[in-house]
């Protein structure tokens, strides 16, 4: 008996098959990735004896539960925040070199020592509080871009970028240190106090 | 004669699309790989707010996320208008959040354990209350490193 052969199975579809595929693919998948602003929280513990802060180098950031900000018992909007907080790091009362502020005596005496306050109601949006975070991260971020680029040539931001690139050509070492050497410069002290419940 | 004649009649040949199934199947296997698929279905209004100082988050693996924002209104009936916490696709009450995490954490591997971040996602209406409930539950986790994911925009369309 002859052996008849199989016949051949037509693929002209299976172009539209795989298109389906793509296609659904191609609507689901999503590239972006997230942004947003990091943070580190301080562990749970109770410290015996705090340290003492001088009055003068507390930035008290106050938020109410109308969003409203009181700044150093002041009543301030917003788009000033980042501008008063600038000038309270940046002020150099002593034992800052690269301080480029007025070295009000009634300021804070350097960034290492200079501490933000951030307190808020339990009724304070989330939105208002991003808003003042915000402003406050991009007070360290604009001293820490200006030491940088006196100091290395290239923004604290690109730096950070490069940092986290892996295609960096360049000594990631001398990198590291670079960053480390203005995170010291300009520490990110930023305090969080409970919220107060409101009676 | 019949030489010439039979070149005369020769029109372009269709061209061949026997390759083409190849070709899109090498698409399909790029977005295949590179597709991630919305974990969570949202139950919760969740309109993320504005900044402008933001950090990618590099690794999505290493992400763990907790929204929080009111029930969106089918659920509304159910769980009332106040702000809630989604794990998940589940609603979740505070203390939940310690479970959450230690099993996420669990999930691992144990050289990645350190590098893990929590992004909080969460609806600018929210009350900061809840915010800082999260976050105090948190810190009794043990994890200290967040995320507050936002939109990039101006952040004073925040207070509009």
């Amino acid at each position: 008996m002859a052996r008849r052969n199989a016949p051949e199975v037509n693929a002209g579809s299976m172009a539209d098959i795989a298109f389906l595929l793509l296609i659904f693919f191609l609507v689901t998948t999503t590239i972006e990735t997230d942004s947003g602003i990091n943070s580190k929280l301080p562990p749970i513990e109770e410290i015996e004896n705090p340290p003492e802060f001088k009055q003068k180098n507390v930035f008290i950031v106050l938020m109410n539960q109308n969003q409203e900000l009181l700044v150093e018992d002041e009543i301030m909007e917003l788009k000033d925040l980042r501008q008063a907080a600038i000038d309270f790091i940046d002020n150099g009362g002593e034992g800052c070199n690269y301080c480029q502020g007025s070295g009000d005596p009634a300021s804070s005496d350097n960034p290492q020592k200079a501490v933000v306050s951030l307190q808020h109601d339990r009724e304070t949006e989330y939105g208002a509080y991003i808003a003042v975070q915000n402003e406050l991260v991009a007070a360290y971020n604009f001293l820490r871009n200006r030491e940088a680029k006196k100091l290395f040539g290239k923004s604290f931001t690109e730096m950070e970028n490069d940092f986290n690139n892996p295609d960096f050509r360049g000594s990631i070492s001398k990198l590291e240190e670079d960053i480390k050497t203005i995170r010291e410069m300009y520490p990110l002290n930023l305090s969080e106090a409970e919220p107060k419940e409101r009676e | 004669m019949s030489k010439f004649k039979k070149k005369k009649g020769g029109e372009l040949p269709a061209i061949s699309t026997a390759s083409l199934p190849d070709i899109v199947f090498m698409l399909l296997f790029f977005f295949m790989v590179a597709t991630v698929m919305r974990e969570n279905t949202l139950m919760i209004k969740n309109e993320l707010p504005y900044a402008d100082q933001v950090e990618k988050l590099q690794k999505k693996d290493l992400v763990m996320y907790i929204y929080a924002g009111k029930p969106s209104e089918r659920y509304q009936k159910q769980f009332g208008k106040e702000a809630r916490i989604q794990l998940n696709d589940k609603f979740a009450d505070l203390k939940d959040i310690q479970q959450f995490i230690i099993e996420e954490r669990e999930s691992k591997r144990e050289e990645l354990k350190p590098f893990l971040t929590t992004a909080l996602k969460v609806d600018s209406e929210t009350n900061m209350g809840l915010v800082s409930d999260i976050k105090y539950e948190l810190r009794k986790a043990e994890a200290y490193r967040v995320n507050y994911t936002t939109r990039s925009g101006e952040a004073s369309q925040n207070l509009e």
